[in-house]
């Protein structure tokens, strides 16, 4: 009998289900996968402003967690396949946006917008080419973020005497590596329980070593995998997993940025998201940690970027097109970025309401070459990228460079860009 | 006699010690703050308590707690029910391919839930229940009968075959042998499948929110899973969460509890 | 005069029909498609369901596979290590209360708890306990095992737990002894040492749920059983050895076969606590499925995985049904 107790909420919770399927009110739904601490802040300024704005639409944020999306994907995939798919979505730019949403013809054009909008002017015309097929743009940029930084713990080095100036050369940082070594420091922290996180470490090492050039060449098939000059960016990359912590594959990526703030280890070679994570920390900019250029990539720019789509046939297409209108606003791209770490994907956005690291980061965005992450799917396909991952896994035990170079180079061939 | 008291008292205590040491990791660190929760010092308690965890993933879960009890009451029952009749069948009335029927149920426990998504979501949408509480509870019932099935059909064939005889020598029908004879030995099997039911379906993620877009009406699981983001995570809310979102399950664990040391049939009887 | 057998059958029947036209569509309609879409072309998000040719090329690429190798090694490894774990701890703890003593009611609500707790969160903290430096070792300094080893001039104990890639007892020697074949693994086929780590986390959760089911079925057992065999003479432990315990071969089967879905399948668990570990150490064809089809966008390769992993469970299901058949002849 006890059940009857529970019938009302079983209905009351039944209708729930059903209403907003057939409620009369303007909606619209967003997915992303920012769904805790800053992000979701970050993401909750640029909600607010359009609620602001068009106080009358219902947005629903249906954020699904999971590092990169792990969990979200499969929910979007889901929904696109099945003829259900949200007003906008997050993606990254590139091979990401064309293979995952644009060849498969799941968004929609937004040329109208970014000339309504000026946009033209506003985004840098590389970021447009990226994300662009045809001279048509299928993508909002929210933000940037710069992967190939190398963060160092400074009052730890300044104890064993290291001081970094405005560059560092892979040969200096061996060297640094082998003394702190001697000293039983670690210099390479690392923390790879998602196996993307070393793979930042490999793309850093392997775009410092190669160049912009070439790599850029990797992904257009005018480079080989199995290339000398990326046999050295692999060999490279082998001797900094030698001085990384011991712990690392039990440690997930922030855990690992933990330890340089901690000082157990004095390196980190990982995206800008690692700024957010160390001043949440507690940890003063320039006093207690610092940061430089991942050694030979000076010059170059590896990007990783968040933007939002317009669905195609999305049941909402007013609404959508004017969240995206809100998301390129220059005061909702400060204050998000502000918030989130990173910087504005507008060129206009005001520099001194930033601190001194993404001061320096919109610099080097100013002069340097961006290149598309691979880590994070902007350079090549997604099977690529996963081949990628599972070699990484195989190399980081194996260290077998050559199998290492040559199984890329069949994967890239497979996916239809290598030579 | 003592002796033997005192080993199986320290026997339990130190295996007691081992099952709650995950525990302890968890309630320490859920009562830490934000900045203080550190591998380095994971198992050394709060310099001061703190609620800040608790509040937080308090606040995330509470709104999606109720949608899962919704999920998870009429679920977990009607695959309880369904598999305690199903099991009745197969154990005492079997007939010529009952076995194979057996079977070709039983095989439904393996199949991988990521595989079969597209399909689901596709036939739900069909018959007009995708995105409600009524689709959810379908999906999980219908993933649960394999598996309260055998449990009750392994449960029953325990039952002697005279107690059937008996009851329907005495002019009972099928159903009314079940209903009169059979459900009231059954409690200490609807306690291990209720249980079995209710943790699963309230710990489960994928159905949750592949069936259920919407987050308003999503269960807690997707609300815990939310605690953590994609580049940062506050490891005090999560596991601050995860003891919340337990809770519940604990509850029924503790109320069903009792039911396991009923006898399935009293000595009597038999005898 | 309708004849009882037929009616009592087709009653029988008519019980059993909801669930057989459930499953009929849930389980066998779906795999038949997951089945179809594993032998198509399908490899971007753009739907091609157009037949792959040769048939079963997805097949042999992904056999091929290192990394799937690895993954049926590891499901293999996992399952006897998790099941002999769970089953044997589960017993004992069932056996340990199976009988009248004070606070019962908690030890058994206690060791039932972890099952309660969501695989995503308690793989995180298992995660941080085998954490090589800050764990679970700290233990072996605090309670002195090590300086105890160092006196008997051993090395210190420090087990690197999930991150150790080495795979011990590896028998590829004899398996290219015994076929000619074996020798194109591309993997030690032995046991991984990062998946006993995943293994006494899974049997931590799943314990308690096994002591439940032998809990069910001791309650059962009348006291006329037991007095019986006390009166020829048996004392406790050879009470439950050759009376008690076989007498719960039903349920024992039943636990066996539920955990066996269980460490086929698992996914959460293993995610948050290693990933795919060090050179695929700790992977599992669920988290193999899940990357092809969502993350790499391959939905033939991913489904394709899966009626493997279902092919699998077969070689096990097969046996115990057809042990039924015979069980019911005799």
């Amino acid at each position: 009998m006890r059940i009857l107790k529970f019938l009302p909420i079983l209905l009351l919770a039944a209708c729930q289900g059903t209403s907003n399927q057939t409620g009369a009110e303007k909606q619209i739904e967003v997915f992303t996968w920012w769904t805790s601490g800053s992000e979701a802040t970050a993401l909750e300024t640029v909600l607010d402003a359009y609620r602001v704005a068009y106080p009358e639409v219902d947005l629903i944020n249906a954020s699904v967690a999971g590092g990169g999306g792990s969990a979200a994907r499969p929910i979007l995939q889901t929904r696109l396949l099945g003829g259900n798919p949200p007003d906008s979505w997050q993606t990254h730019h590139g091979a990401e946006l064309m293979e995952y949403y644009v060849n498969p013809d799941y968004v929609a054009s937004l040329r109208d917008l970014y000339e309504a909008e000026g946009w033209y002017d506003l985004f840098s015309p590389a970021l447009i080419d990226m994300v662009s097929r045809d001279g048509e743009p299928y993508l909002v940029i929210l933000n940037l973020h710069r992967s190939n930084t190398l963060w160092y713990n400074k009052p730890l080095l300044a104890e064993h005497g290291v001081v970094i100036e405005d560059s560092l050369s892979f040969e200096e940082l061996l060297g640094i590596a082998e003394s702190l070594q001697r000293a039983n420091i670690p210099a390479m922290c690392m923390g790879d329980t998602g196996i993307w996180a070393t793979g930042i470490m490999f793309e850093n090492t392997l775009v410092g070593t190669i160049g912009p050039e070439r790599y850029l060449g990797l992904w257009n098939g005018t480079v080989s995998f199995t290339d000398p000059a990326v046999m050295a960016a692999i060999e490279n990359y082998g001797r900094l997993l030698d001085y990384q912590n011991t712990d690392h594959a039990a440690l997930s990526w922030d855990q690992a940025a933990e330890k340089l703030g901690d000082g157990y280890c004095a390196f980190y070679s990982m995206g800008d998201w690692v700024y957010g994570e160390l001043i949440q920390n507690g940890l003063e900019e320039n006093v207690d940690f610092g940061w430089v250029a991942h050694p030979g990539s000076e010059g170059t720019f590896l990007l990783v970027t968040d933007g939002f789509t317009l669905a195609k046939n999305a049941p909402n297409p007013t609404e959508a097109t004017d969240l995206l209108r809100t998301m390129g606003d220059r005061v909702v791209q400060e204050d998000f970025n502000l918030l989130k770490g990173s910087i504005c994907a507008r060129t206009d956005c005001d520099r001194s309401r930033f601190g001194p690291y993404l001061q320096w980061s919109m610099d080097r965005y100013a002069e340097d070459v961006a290149v598309p992450t691979v880590i994070h799917g902007s350079a090549a396909p997604p099977a690529f990228q996963q081949a990628l991952n599972d070699a990484l896994t195989n190399f980081v035990v194996q260290r077998d460079p050559q199998a290492f170079a040559e199984t890329l180079a069949r994967e890239a061939r497979a996916a239809g860009f290598g030579q | 006699m003592s002796l033997k008291r005192g080993i199986l008292w320290f026997i339990l205590g130190f295996a007691l010690i081992l099952y709650a040491l995950p525990v302890y990791v968890m309630i320490i660190n859920g009562f830490k703050d934000a900045s203080s929760v550190s591998l380095a010092t994971m198992w050394q308690l709060p310099g001061r308590a703190s609620l800040g965890g608790f509040t937080e993933a308090w606040a995330m879960l509470s709104p999606n707690l109720r949608n899962s009890l919704a999920m998870v009451i009429p679920a977990a029952l009607l695959s309880s029910i369904i598999g305690a009749l199903n099991g009745y069948v197969f154990s005492k009335w079997r007939f010529r391919g009952s076995e194979v029927l057996f079977a070709l149920l039983l095989f439904g426990l393996f199949i991988p839930y990521q595989a079969i998504l597209l399909p689901l979501v596709r036939f739900l949408q069909w018959i007009n229940v995708y995105g409600t509480l009524p689709g959810l509870v379908l999906t999980h019932v219908v993933y649960g009968i394999s598996v309260t099935t055998l449990i009750f059909r392994n449960f029953y064939v325990n039952i002697p075959g005279s107690i059937i005889e008996a009851a329907t020598v005495d002019g009972a029908g099928m159903i009314e042998t079940f209903w009169r004879v059979v459900l009231p030995l059954s409690l200490p099997a609807f306690a291990v499948t209720l249980i079995f039911q209710f943790t699963n379906i309230w710990n489960d993620f994928l159905f949750g929110i592949t069936v259920v877009p919407n987050p308003k009406a999503q269960p807690v699981t997707i609300a815990l899973n939310n605690l953590s983001g994609s580049f940062s995570v506050d490891w005090n809310v999560v596991m601050a969460g995860a003891v919340i979102a337990a809770l519940p399950t604990a509850l029924v664990y503790i109320g069903l509890g009792k039911f396991f040391v009923r006898g399935l049939v009293a000595g009597a009887i038999k005898a | 005069m309708v004849n009882p057998h037929w009616l009592a059958r087709n009653k029988g029947l008519l019980i059993l029909l909801p669930s057989l036209l459930l499953t009929a569509i849930f389980v066998y309609g779906f795999i038949g498609t997951s089945f179809f879409f594993s032998l198509t072309n399908w490899r971007t998000l753009a739907v091609d369901l157009s037949l792959r040719n040769p048939l079963w090329e997805t097949y042999t690429d992904m056999l091929a596979m290192p990394r799937f190798q690895a993954d049926l090694r590891n499901t293999l490894v996992f399952t006897v290590l998790f099941i002999g774990l769970a089953v044997g701890t589960g017993l004992g703890l069932a056996i340990l209360l199976d009988r009248q003593i004070a606070g019962k009611g908690f030890f058994r609500s206690a060791f039932l708890f972890p099952y309660a707790l969501s695989f995503i969160v308690t793989g995180v903290v298992w995660r941080w306990i085998f954490n090589p430096e800050t764990g679970i070792n700290l233990f072996f300094d605090i309670l002195g095992i090590n300086r105890v080893l160092e006196s008997a001039g051993m090395s210190p104990l420090s087990p690197g737990w999930t991150t150790d890639p080495e795979v011990v007892l590896s028998v590829n020697q004899v398996l290219a002894h015994a076929w000619p074949g074996g020798a194109t693994f591309q993997i030690e086929w032995g046991i991984p040492v990062a998946l006993i780590p995943i293994a006494i986390a899974a049997t931590w959760q799943l314990s308690g749920f096994v002591m439940a089911m032998y809990l069910g079925g001791l309650g059962g057992i009348s006291k006329q059983v037991r007095d019986a065999a006390r009166i020829d003479g048996a004392g406790e432990f050879r009470m439950y050895r050759s009376v008690i315990i076989p007498m719960l071969t039903p349920i024992t089967i039943s636990t066996a076969i539920i955990l066996l879905h269980v460490s086929l399948k698992i996914f959460d668990l293993v995610f948050a606590m290693s990933g795919v570990g060090p050179g695929f150490a700790t992977d599992v064809p669920a988290i193999f499925v899940f990357e092809m089809m969502f993350k790499a966008a391959r939905y033939n390769l991913g489904a394709a995985a899966s009626i493997v992993m279902l092919v699998a469970s077969c070689l096990v299901i097969v046996p115990y049904l057809v042990h039924t058949f015979r069980s019911r002849e005799t």
